[in-house]
């Protein structure tokens, strides 16, 4: 068994997490403290140093994005925290709210204090409506403390956090619906430009991140040994959390090194498969992550190893497909969801998400040809190359993925 | 201005800083197909037709919505362009009711514009269209929701030109719908029957409902006396139907056409529009006396008065009480005309030339008739009148010029501008100066009401009293006037307001592919009938004259008040959410 790793998840059960006090008392509200006496570009430049890329999938840069969001000229700024965490087989920024809501609060306020932001939102998906009231108690403590409103510590900084419920639907994930969707719009992707931190929610430039992005921050401000970069190398440093789900014996959220090994994370963290079957693929990154096979398991996990693998990091999920399940099933299984979670509104992601399941289901039935094959292939990079938003280009990677590691299931005849 | 460099397939060009793709690629007589793409609408970039490939990019660019850049190279044809256009086009059609020889578009559609132009001869993609019931239940509009491709053209023209709102998406993935709020049909929606939607649709999703068999039957009919009047803004649009230039003034042509299509007489609204002005000039001058509701507001585009009645019920009697020249001419046709030549009204049948689909709706209304009869039997559309003349097999660009039947079908030059914003405005300025102050209008032009602005604002001085006056085209703008009178901070006396934008030139029933480029040279063309005629005031109309002399009377007489003039009525919305959210 690995030693477990706590740098970003380091006040887990160590504070009660409906009391400010009890915060306080390992420490909490010490980051924000230490940040509003630096300048807002240096810590950008600590982000930066650490090489966090955001977490919530895209894997920008997020110290540039900081630094950036800081640098736009706006009288009003808005940062936005992305918990819409709805990527199937991702539940590590569900943990992170749960065991330390006061992190992500302090977290948004310097998120805030650094790209000269006023307030600061919240979008959480609906399905975590039950932890509405855990950080709703967190920001009412935080406000009452004087950690939120007017001149926070008498620096003449203002910031407010409301919180925000999603209404269910996958793609509010996505930047432009997400901010659609807290302005009470049908939550719907529109085109870029203008882009989000020109203009966002409201029309003002906005900054969002993910939340595991946000919780590191003020771990990393405090973190005057850089014991964070002690972990990790090269474009991937630091800790990774990571959800483990599917057919193992211990799935869970797990803060691993960058560099653990696929099989490591598989056989020690999430316990091995179950009664010890093979694995018949593993996804990465979510439901629009790309596949493996087990050929991969001694790879470590960065952000190069993977892509190398032709897989992603992704959202940081892994998800582990035991041998009674057919490549096509899953296959199934994951464009069922994307079938119904598509928005809708550009013809590639909404036709060819309708085709792609009609495909998978002949070929289920074994009645597809190699016209069929090939018309697949060709939508599904239509949809890559064409989308509007992310949802539609990402929609395939597992198809074209496992078209390329299972080739013998594409196979007319073969198909199982 | 800043200007880029930039290639397009390796040939150099230079565009300003800002242009889109698909802008820069037209300089080089490059057309990128487009369907959700309007040149009169914000960009969407939701069919993504338009995609073509940037060096560089890891994608393809939406053509429609991505800005240039200084060294930006752009293939519009290279194989994965051309396999996602295709492919994009062919995915479409297959969730398309491909029933192209029975649709009122047939060889007038974006989507068989486009599969012809890429040839689609086969697409081995199984069927998934919907065939979804067809909402014909109003006398304007039909969706045919099979034919919808979802690109959100209507959705744009019904919020950001009327600011309505009465269609929008609903649901997602393939279950995603152009509908209205709780699928309600249309007319018992917040829709106005305006028929933009129609206007801008790119398939045959949303149509004018088609009347043109009822007018072919009339005209089969020995025992019927069909007489045909034609709106003043069909004259200058209806040649873009049969590829002649742009704002092209057809009146002659038009005029023939119709009298081969087999009307008994061919007569003109604006004759209709001289007498409405002899009407709304006079109760305008009423009210003004004889403190009457200010400001009086025009009545005669029937879209907006679906919107008031739907939208402002209280303020229903700021209306003009004056029916609308289309009716004002159906109503003398089936009284004064119909006597002069001895024919029994049952026997006379109406039909009217319109740019509009509320026309349609403003026919059927029970205000507009008397005994049983209706005022104006059938309202064609000029797409439909296209159609009419297409069936019959004219060859309309050589037909010679023909003039007007008389006596119903003389105007002048003040009824012609009734087909543009600003028109009606100015025809009653030229009647109520000269009725009021007895003085002789020199020059006649009013510039201060004329083009496209949106809200025109200017003052009269009448001799007995300055007016403050007001022109407003579309509902967004007529919403903003409306406010201010409902806040009690509005000084006008009188104002004009049309539903459409430009006004009739713009109107939903008007050929399609009508943009802003062809309204303006719409306009132009009707300025300059008027410009060229001797006539042009209404109260000089010598068969006007002769109609108060001979069966009228006076303007606002009884019989006038019976026979043109009606009440409008605020109208209960089936969802008024707004007795839920009073508090």
């Amino acid at each position: 068994m690995s030693k477990p790793i706590h740098f970003i998840t380091k006040n887990f059960d160590k504070y009660d997490v409906s009391s400010i006090g009890s915060y306080m008392n390992i420490g909490g509200f010490e980051a924000l403290k230490k940040a509003v006496t630096m300048d807002g570009e240096d810590i950008a430049a600590t982000i930066a140093e650490a090489k966090v890329k955001g977490r919530g999938g895209a894997a920008y840069d997020m110290g540039r994005k900081w630094s950036q969001a800081r640098a736009v000229i706006g009288e009003k700024k808005v940062v936005i925290c992305n918990a819409d965490e709805g990527e199937p087989c991702t539940f590590k920024d569900r943990e992170l709210i749960t065991k330390d809501p006061f992190n992500l609060i302090e977290s948004m306020i310097i998120a805030g204090y650094t790209v000269k932001a006023q307030d600061g939102y919240i979008y959480m998906r609906e399905e975590y409506s039950h932890l509405r009231p855990l950080l709703l108690n967190a920001i009412r403590q935080a406000k009452s403390y004087g950690f939120l409103g007017t001149n926070i510590l008498g620096k003449g900084f203002d910031f407010n956090i409301h919180l925000y419920s999603g209404a269910g639907a996958y793609v509010c994930g996505e930047g432009t619906a997400l901010i659609r969707s807290i302005e009470g719009k049908a939550g719907r992707p529109r085109m870029k430009p203008p882009f989000m931190k020109q203009s966002g929610l409201f029309a003002l430039p906005t900054c969002v991140n993910n939340v595991e992005s946000l919780s590191i921050v003020p771990h990393l401000l405090l973190d005057d040994k850089k014991e964070y970069q002690n972990y990790g190398s090269g474009e991937s440093i630091g800790t990774k959390l990571i959800s483990v789900g599917g057919n193992v014996n211990t799935p869970g959220v797990f803060e691993i090194p960058f560099g653990t090994t696929v099989r490591e994370i598989i056989y020690n963290y999430a316990g091995g498969i179950k009664e010890d079957r093979a694995i018949r693929l593993i996804q990465f990154g979510g439901a629009s992550g790309k596949v493996a096979n087990a050929d991969l398991l001694d790879i470590p996990y960065t952000y190069d190893d993977l892509q190398k693998a032709g897989v992603i990091v992704g959202s940081g999920a892994i998800l582990v497909i035991d041998e009674r399940t057919s490549v096509i099933d899953f296959l199934r299984a994951t464009q069922a969801f994307f079938s119904h979670e598509s928005c809708g509104q550009c013809v590639p992601c909404r036709e060819g998400n309708r085709h792609i399941k009609l495909f998978l289901e002949k070929l289920a039935a074994g009645t597809a040809t190699q016209d069929d094959i090939n018309a697949m292939k060709k939508i599904a990079k239509i949809m890559a190359m064409s989308s509007l938003c992310g949802l539609g280009e990402t929609a395939q990677n597992a198809l074209v993925s496992a078209m390329k590691v299972f080739p013998e299931s594409f196979a007319i005849g073969g198909a199982k | 201005m800043e200007m880029v460099n930039i290639k397009i397939n390796n040939i150099p060009l230079q565009v300003e800083k800002g242009t889109k793709i698909m802008q820069a690629a037209k300089k080089l007589n490059i057309d990128i197909p487009h369907l959700c793409y309007h040149p009169d609408q914000k960009v969407k970039a939701h069919c993504r037709i338009c995609s073509v490939e940037v060096v560089g990019k890891r994608r393809l660019l939406a053509a429609c919505s991505t800005d240039v850049w200084d060294g930006m190279e752009i293939h519009t044809d290279t194989p994965i362009v051309r396999d996602t256009q295709v492919g994009i086009l062919q995915l479409i059609l297959a969730n398309h009711e491909q029933n192209c020889l029975t649709c009122a578009r047939n060889q007038n559609c974006d989507l068989q514009e486009l599969c012809s132009r890429f040839n689609i001869l086969t697409s081995h993609l199984p069927d998934v269209s919907e065939h979804l019931p067809v909402e014909d239940t109003n006398p304007s509009i039909v969706h045919d929701p099979s034919k919808c491709i979802k690109c959100g053209r209507c959705i744009r023209a019904c919020k950001d030109i009327q600011g309505i709102s009465a269609l929008t998406y609903a649901g997602r993935s393939d279950k995603i719908r152009v509908t209205t709020a709780y699928n309600k049909p249309m007319e018992k929606t917040d829709c106005i029957l305006c028929g933009q939607c129609s206007l801008v649709c790119p398939t045959g999703a949303i149509v004018e409902k088609d009347d043109t068999q009822k007018v072919i039957d009339v005209l089969q009919n020995p025992k019927k006396h069909v007489i045909v009047q034609v709106a003043p803004s069909v004259r200058v649009a209806l040649g873009d139907a049969f590829k002649l230039p742009t704002g092209a003034i057809v009146t002659g042509q038009m005029v023939t056409a119709l009298r081969m299509l087999g009307f008994d007489r061919v007569f003109d609204t604006n004759f209709g529009a001289d007498l409405t002005i002899m009407e709304e000039g006079s109760e305008l001058l009423d009210r003004i006396q004889n403190g009457g509701k200010l400001p009086m507001i025009t009545s005669c585009s029937p879209g907006w008065v679906n919107f008031m009645e739907k939208h402002y019920g209280d303020y229903i009697d700021h209306l003009s009480s004056a029916k609308s020249p289309m009716e004002m001419f159906g109503a003398m046709a089936k009284t004064y005309y119909s006597k002069q030549i001895g024919i029994d009204p049952k026997d006379i049948v109406t039909v009217s030339i319109m740019p509009c689909t509320a026309k349609k709706f403003e026919a059927a209304r029970p205000e507009m008739g008397r005994n049983g009869m209706k005022d104006v039997d059938i309202v064609l559309t000029t797409r439909e009148l296209t159609k009419l003349i297409k069936y019959v097999g004219l060859n309309f660009q050589s037909l010679n010029a023909s003039d007007f039947d008389s006596p119903l079908g003389s105007g002048s030059g003040a009824a012609v501008i009734f087909g543009t914003t600003g028109g009606v405005m100015e025809a009653a300025l030229r009647t109520v100066y000269e009725k009021v102050t007895g003085k002789t209008l020199d020059p006649v032009d009013f510039a201060d009401v004329r083009g496209f602005q949106g809200i025109k604002e200017a003052t009269v001085d009448l001799g007995i009293r300055k007016v403050k006056i007001a022109i407003a085209h579309t509902l967004i703008n007529a919403k903003k006037i409306m406010e201010k009178i409902k806040a009690g901070k509005c000084d006008y006396d009188f104002i004009e307001i049309m539903a459409c934008p430009g006004g009739c030139i713009g109107g939903g029933g008007q050929p399609i592919g009508t943009t802003m480029e062809i309204k303006k040279q719409r306009m132009a063309s009707l300025y300059a009938i008027d410009k060229g005629m001797k006539l042009r005031k209404s109260h000089e109309n010598p068969d006007i004259i002769a109609l108060y002399k001979d069966f009228l009377g006076e303007p606002l007489s009884k019989k006038a008040h019976e026979l043109l003039h009606t009440h409008y009525h605020k109208v209960q919305k089936e969802h008024e959410f707004s007795k839920f959210n009073k508090k």
